[in-house]
């Protein structure tokens, strides 16, 4: 089986967000880029998989400009065996579905991450699954392969589900999909070096969206501290203050 | 989440390579070191599971070539591994710097092909610890009047002598042992666990590297195979190169017990509150934190350009020896200092400062002392030597 592991290059979790150009665009100046995490967990699990024997290649994809091949070696230094970089600006999902179809055609299974860390937007995995007429399915945390068929878990109000599907198929994987990423050994990392990393150009495909305007969450207010004898009080301040109950 | 300084932007001295390994060392100590590295001290033991976890990310001789299961880095990849691990203790890097430095290095610059072939590749994976005996009881600093030696007799050598200090001699698998032969030559010898007449009793009661087996290594009439002499060196020149890999890696290493140090005192600095204010806008404060920031962007400049030396072959032992000297005694200091910014909670194991500290009391000391390293420089300087 050929898998495609779709790799979003976010910032740090731990970034502290700054935007520019009056709150239009993100502020990248000092900022770390990272795997996206769920981006990063599907990928140790292709990689589990390929070490059991039952995927023959993993193929890791970003959409995006030259800055992000330093994330791309990474993933190749965790046990991708190639990667694709489709060199153009990631800025819509639409865009980057359309751009990722027409390179994932060939593949028997893509993971795709449920979200990305950076706009959380979850919507690039369902669009490549629809545009490539493939099977889909979300929120997978679990995920076997018996032959050609994929055994799927998901999580579900109150319970788990045990699909069996056929390929080719997308899966949208969450957490539980593996126990931890894989950190990349050194030996993988030199080896990262001499592995293809290949840069297509994009197809024509238009943005369906642009940023008007971004702004930051409120400041946190002050930390009331309450003697820990005296319910009262509290009772009272979020009767009168904060007006909750 | 840890922030380490790079107030002179060092970071565009390094490749995205040397980033991505720095990131991969950086996360694995934060999984396996961070959380279990506190009692291992309190309770003075050694984590000897973390040698196969160390083996598998690749930790152990990350110069050596990848034939011998190294991954056939540059010394700046290895320097940057050294850190990111004394960021987590000093015990652990002392762990990595014996196996890649003083073990598979000299049995990869002076062992024969068999010998390579023979345990490299199990000393890479952790599968086998190493250990290095060179100091004894009553030679130190001066290693070259050693006692320790042995005999040829015919059809192997008899190894007579004792070791102390020795990292990781209670389980260590093979160890590189340096001996005089009949004619009083230094010479190093590969002896392995179970060899009838070898004992290594744990040295206990440390109150510094307490996550880090130290003990001796004791050779009865020690009947050592022929095969198992390293051909290639002869002379104190052996282990002192292998000191040289080692100091080197030490000079970075203990950047990273300063930089933890750095920004817990930092973030500290910034939250606690006395007369109203949080104690980082006090001026006695602020000069410790800026005295810190000021040394640790020296020891970064150091270490990296010694490793660009000894990528290119050319870093002298002098010159390692003062960037050992000058990063150990930077880091010491910061450990110190910062272990009064945080107050009363700074002796507690709630915070490495007290734990960094007493580590770095051992690693000032070995790998050549304080004292021997400023020797080393002024022989450098004067062409006089003031040792003996
Ligand atoms: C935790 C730990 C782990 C160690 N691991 C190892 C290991 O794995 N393998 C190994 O071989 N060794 C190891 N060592 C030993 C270490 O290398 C020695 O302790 C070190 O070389 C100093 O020797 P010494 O302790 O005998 O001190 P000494 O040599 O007795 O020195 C005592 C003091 O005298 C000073 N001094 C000595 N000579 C001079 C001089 N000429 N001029 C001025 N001052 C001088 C020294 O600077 C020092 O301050 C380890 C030590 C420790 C603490």
């Amino acid at each position: 089986m050929k898998v495609l592991v779709l790799i979003s290059n976010v910032p740090d979790t731990t970034t502290k967000i700054r935007f520019t150009g009056d709150n239009t665009a993100f502020d990248e100046s000092g900022v770390q880029w990272i795997i996206n995490p769920w981006d990063e967990l599907a990928l140790t699990r292709a990689v589990e998989l390929k070490e059991a024997g039952s995927v023959q290649s993993i193929t890791v994809a970003n959409v995006g400009t030259k800055a992000t091949e330093a994330t791309l070696r990474k993933a190749l230094a965790v046990g991708a065996d190639d990667a694709i970089r489709v060199d153009t600006e990631a800025n819509d999902a639409f865009a980057v579905a359309t751009q990722l179809a027409a390179i994932a055609k060939d593949y028997d299974l893509i993971l795709a991450g449920i979200e990305a860390s950076d706009y959380n937007g979850a919507a690039v995995g369902g669009m490549l699954a629809e545009l490539l007429d493939f099977n889909s399915v979300s929120a997978v945390s679990g995920l076997q392969i018996e032959g050609d068929t994929l055994q799927v878990n998901r999580d579900i109000d109150g319970g788990s589900q045990l699909l069996s599907m056929s390929t080719p198929a997308v899966a949208i994987v969450q957490k539980g999909i593996t126990k931890e990423p894989r950190i990349p050994a050194m030996r993988g990392i030199m080896m990262a070096r001499k592995k293809p990393l290949n840069v297509v150009a994009p197809v024509g495909a238009d943005d369906r969206t642009s940023f008007v305007n971004f702004e930051l969450p409120p400041a946190k207010a002050a930390c009331k501290m309450i003697d820990e004898e005296n319910a009262k009080e509290i009772i009272t301040l979020l009767h009168e203050e904060a007006k909750v109950i | 989440m840890y922030k380490p300084p790079d107030y002179l932007l060092v970071d565009e001295l390094l490749s995205e390579e040397h980033k991505i390994i720095r990131s991969a060392v950086r996360d694995w100590v934060d999984r396996s070191v961070k959380p279990i590295i506190e009692n291992a001290a309190q309770n003075h033991e050694f984590p000897i599971h973390l040698i196969k976890e160390m083996g598998s990310i690749g930790a152990f001789g990350p110069y050596i070539p990848q034939k011998y299961g190294g991954a056939g880095m540059d010394q700046v990849a290895y320097g940057i591994i050294m850190t990111e691990l004394e960021r987590g203790d000093s015990a652990i890097r002392s762990a990595a710097s014996v196996q890649s430095s003083l073990v598979m290095y000299p049995i990869y610059a002076f062992g024969d092909e068999a010998q390579r072939m023979k345990y490299l590749p199990k000393l890479a994976s952790g599968e086998w610890v190493g250990a290095f005996g060179l100091t004894e009881p009553n030679h130190g600093s001066d290693p070259g009047s050693m006692l320790t030696r042995f005999e040829d007799k015919g059809d192997h050598y008899l190894l007579n002598g004792s070791k102390m200090w020795i990292t990781n001699s209670p389980i260590a698998d093979v160890s590189v042992v340096w001996a005089k032969d009949e004619t009083g030559v230094v010479r190093g010898l590969l002896v392995e666990k179970g060899m009838a007449g070898l004992s290594a009793p744990e040295t206990k009661n440390k109150w510094s590297l307490r996550a880090s087996l130290t003990g001796e290594l004791v050779f009865d009439n020690v009947q050592v195979p022929k095969d198992n002499l390293l051909p290639n060196v002869k002379g104190l020149k052996g282990p002192l190169k292998c000191l040289n890999s080692a100091r080197y890696g030490i000079a970075w290493g203990a950047i990273g017990a300063a930089m933890d140090c750095y920004d817990v005192a930092l973030r500290y600095a910034m939250e606690r509150k006395q007369f109203d204010k949080p104690i980082a806008s006090f001026q006695l404060q602020q000069k410790k934190l800026a005295e810190f920031l000021t040394e640790i962007t020296k020891a970064q400049l150091l270490a990296w350009r010694v490793g660009m030396l000894r990528n290119e072959n050319r870093a002298t032992p002098a010159q390692i020896s003062m960037a050992k000297r000058n990063n150990v005694n930077m880091a010491l200091q910061i450990a110190r200092e910062s272990r009064q910014i945080l107050g009363a909670m700074g002796i507690t194991g709630d915070f490495p400062m007290m734990r960094h500290m007493m580590n770095l009391e051992s690693v000032i000391t070995y790998e050549g002392t304080h004292d021997i390293h400023l020797l080393i420089t002024g022989f450098d300087v004067t062409g006089i030597s003031a040792f003996g």
